[in-house]
Order: structure tokens, then sequence, then C-alpha cells
């Protein structure tokens, strides 16, 4: 193992070089750009034996992925906000046909406004294509996750695609120091992939992604819904494993501090690193905070969430999106889903910020915590950080 | 009818065998015109078996015998990548001049 500083996509970029994928189709966007873009150096310099497929857009790069995974290769992608979103024809089909295509997204706000700073408005607009989504605090867990990604998704018994999200400049862009695993050591992690098929065997030929009307579309969907079930007891078996060979655990979440607390955030991605300075602070002062850092979204882990915050008092779910449905952010709004069948249920509320890339501070996720000590008085949904 | 089968039933995958078109005859959505063989003059090249986009092209013991319009969507590939000269073994011909033969023997 070796320390180095990288930014989120150098780490991300990293780990593509050691997965050694025998595909990446991607085209740039930013913030992602960079991670294709120093993968493409490594393609160039003979390091990697992956065939790069320069494409004209994110919707030839998915479509071009989809066919790659077909041949029963290993498939790595790219992409990021607009990316993502013309993408979105083509992740349905990844995840019914069960190709375990694994995509570095970088969390990014949608146009319009146009905006090239993170929030998770484009990734969770695809939360609904039978894709897993795992989000990152920080490049570390970049690049831990997407280790772990491919043995997850290549799984017998998940066959499904992955994406590993970064939050856009706040990780993509920003240097940190990672452990870095040995080549041999992420080779030998990893695996060898064993596809079910490859449409390239002329001795087993087979048709892939036929035309099913309303006799068979709806058992063709079936099995995604269960690969995502089944991929909840892999996620749990990788990252367990991850920890005991490398000493970094990986859970579906994270428990910072929450099992004696009395108040609690539920948050994603870069703004936990945040919190917990927060958490620390309060602590200090004998407020009992805490957070549930989700850190897989897809699956959700529904039972296991509601286990973890069944015994606070109340709680504020920080989205950093909108569903503009007027009633929440979508992690809210699947937290609360969670929770209505549990016996205990909290108080809870939900703050919408960082749209856009506004900055969330310390003393702001502080203030979260002080509406909740007086959480009786609260709105249900809250926007944070924003002029009226 | 078949029974249907339940998702559990199914190949994984959204896996089928191969040729799974055979038996579904797509042929009735030809516009126009069809190829027709001229089976005298033909030299057994197979550059139409070869270039047809819908395996149309009947071949037998490595012989070409005819075209399968049940599944020819007329799109003249075949006529146009014939290289018999002066005059192409497969002619593109307007479907309006088969119609008493189709409601008779054609297709068969």
């Amino acid at each position: 193992m070796a320390t180095a500083a990288k930014t989120g996509n150098e780490a991300m970029a990293e780990a593509m070089r050691q997965i050694n994928p025998d595909v990446v189709a991607a085209y740039p966007i930013t913030p992602a750009t960079e991670v294709v873009m120093i993968f493409a150096q490594f393609v160039a310099d003979g390091l990697v034996d992956t065939e790069y497929i320069p494409v004209e857009s994110e919707h030839s790069a998915m479509s071009a992925c989809v066919g790659a995974a077909t041949t029963g290769a290993r498939v790595m992608t790219g992409t990021s906000s607009q990316g993502l979103a013309l993408m979105y024809e083509i992740l349905p089909i990844a995840s019914a046909l069960r190709l375990p295509i694994i995509m570095c997204e970088v969390n990014r706000a949608l146009s319009a406004p146009i905006n090239i700073h993170c929030d998770h408005s484009d990734t969770m607009a695809a939360r609904d294509f039978g894709w897993l989504q795992i989000f990152s605090e920080n490049a570390q867990e970049a690049y831990d996750n997407l280790l772990q990604a491919v043995r997850i998704a290549e799984d017998p018994r998940v066959l499904l695609p992955a994406m590993v999200t970064t939050d856009g400049f706040i990780i993509s862009h920003g240097m940190e120091k990672i452990e870095i695993l040995e080549d041999a050591q992420v080779k030998e992690y990893i695996g060898e992939k064993k596809a079910p098929y490859s449409i390239l065997d002329v001795d087993k030929p087979v048709t892939i992604g036929a035309l099913d009307l309303t006799d068979y579309y709806f058992e063709h969907k079936m099995p995604v819904n269960e690969a995502m079930k089944a991929s909840k007891d892999i996620i749990l078996e990788v990252g367990r494993d991850f920890g005991k060979r490398f000493g970094r655990n990986y859970e579906f979440f994270e428990k910072y501090k929450i099992d004696d607390a009395e108040i609690a955030i539920v948050a994603l991605g870069s703004t936990c690193g945040t919190a917990k300075v927060a958490i620390d602070q309060l602590r200090e002062q004998g407020i009992k905070a805490g957070m549930l850092k989700i850190r897989v979204f897809r699956p959700f882990p529904a039972e296991e969430i509601a286990q973890a915050l069944s015994k606070l008092k109340s709680i504020a779910v920080l989205d950093r999106s909108d569903s503009f449905n007027t009633q929440g952010g979508p992690v809210f709004t699947e937290v609360c889903s969670a929770l209505y069948n549990s016996t205990s249920r909290p108080k809870i509320i939900n703050y919408i910020y960082g749209l856009g890339g506004r900055d969330i501070n310390v003393s702001q996720i502080k203030g979260v915590f002080s509406d909740l000590l007086k959480v009786e008085k609260m709105p249900i949904i809250n926007y944070l950080g924003v002029r009226q | 009818m078949n029974k249907l089968m339940g998702w559990k039933e199914l190949p994984p995958c959204d896996q089928l065998g191969a040729k799974t078109a055979e038996a579904f005859e797509t042929g009735d959505w030809r516009l126009g015109e069809k190829p027709v063989w001229h089976p005298e003059i033909c030299i057994q090249c197979l550059i139409c078996w070869i270039s047809c986009p819908d395996s149309a092209v009947n071949v037998k013991d490595s012989k070409m015998t005819g075209f399968d319009y049940k599944h020819c969507k007329g799109c003249g590939i075949c006529a146009y990548e014939c290289p018999v000269k002066p005059n192409k073994a497969i002619t593109m011909e307007k479907e309006s001049s088969f119609v008493r033969l189709r409601r008779t023997s054609e297709d068969k």
C-alpha cells in the first residue's frame, strides 16, 4: 500500500488503471472529464490493455458500453450532469440486460441555469433505472468504492450496473492524502470477470434485448428488482471483506456518533465530512448530536436505516437536490418511507441545500442541529443557504 | 395457446435462443418492390446472402436457392450488390405485378 496525494478524479482514474477494464467508452464533461482523460493517457502510454472508444456523445458512450458488455467484457465509463442525462435512455437497458457496467459519476447540477458545480440532481434523477448507486464522502472512499463496485456488480447473484459517485469539484478536484493499493492486490481482489454469456460465442448464439409486449415485459423486469434485493448481502459481504483485507470497512451507511445521539442528520457525499466537524463541536458542548451517512442509495437499505434511526428524538435529512414535488428531496421521501412502517418514528424534517454547488459550512450544519432541538416549531421542508 | 412462463422460469439476463425471428413472419412489412432471382444467370457468388440484413436469402448446400419472402423486407441490397453483368441475377420488381400470384401459389 502506498500513500499518495490525489484528487477524487485522479483517485478514480487510478482505480480504473488498476482494474484494467477491457473496454472504456466515454465522452468528456466537467467535472468528470479528468477521470477519463487521465485514463486515456494510461491507454496511450500502454499501462492498460483497454480498448478505449472515443464517442460523439454520452448517449453513444453508454450504448457502446452496453454493446461491449454483452460480449462479456469488463466495461467502465465516467460522466456527470448533462452527460448522465444523455445516458438516461440507455441506463435501464444496461440493468435489464444485467450488464455490470461500472460508472464513475461526478455529481453536478442539471441545467438550467447551466452550472458546473456539485449537487445531486443528476444522480438522483437516475435512481430508478436499476443501477446500484454508491456515494463517496472523499477521494479515498471514491477509490475504495470503485474497486468494491466491480466485485458487487459482477457477482453472479447481482449482475447489475453500478455508479460510484463523487461530489463535483469538492471531491473531484480537491486533493487529499489517500492510500492506494498495490496493482497486484487490486488484480487479485477483483478477480477475473465471469460473464453468463457472450454474444461473440458462435457456438452458443443468443438473442439479447428482444421485443416483449404485454405478455413478457413484466416478467423480464422482475429479476432486476430481485437482483437489487440480492445485492444487499453482497454489498455487505464485499464491504466487510474489503475491511478485512485492507483495513477500511464499508457498510450500507456510516453511523457517526449516532448510537447515543438524541438528534441526528442524514446526509450523503462530501457534506458528511463537514457535518462530522459540526457534530464534534456540538458534542464538546454536551449536545448529543450524530449522523447517518448514507453510502448505498440503491438499493435503498430501508429496514437498516429505520433501525439505525429508531431511537432518535428528531432527525433532519439533508438533500442536495430538490424533487420539485413540494414534498421534500429524494433522500427525505425515501427515509420517511423507510420509517413509516417502523414502530418508532422520530420527528423528521428536511433541508434542501447546496444546489449548484452553493457551499455548506459547519455553522449552517450546527444551525440545523439547533433547529432539531426545537423541532416542533420547524416547518417540514426547509431550504438552507438560499437568499429570499 | 402455450402456457406463459413466470419470471422465475425465464432464462437469466433477458437471453433468448438464437434465430427467434424465424417464427415471426415479418415479410408482410415489405412495401413496393420484392427481389426476383434469375437462376439461369446466377453465378452462385452468395454476395446476396452475405449482404441480406434479414437472412432472407435461402441457401442449401452452399447454393442460393431463392428468397424467404416471409422475412424479406424488400430493401433491395441483394439486387444492388449482385455483380452479374450485363443483366443482374436479382432484380427488384413491383409487388403489384405479383398480385395474382400471391393469391395463388406465391410464398408457399
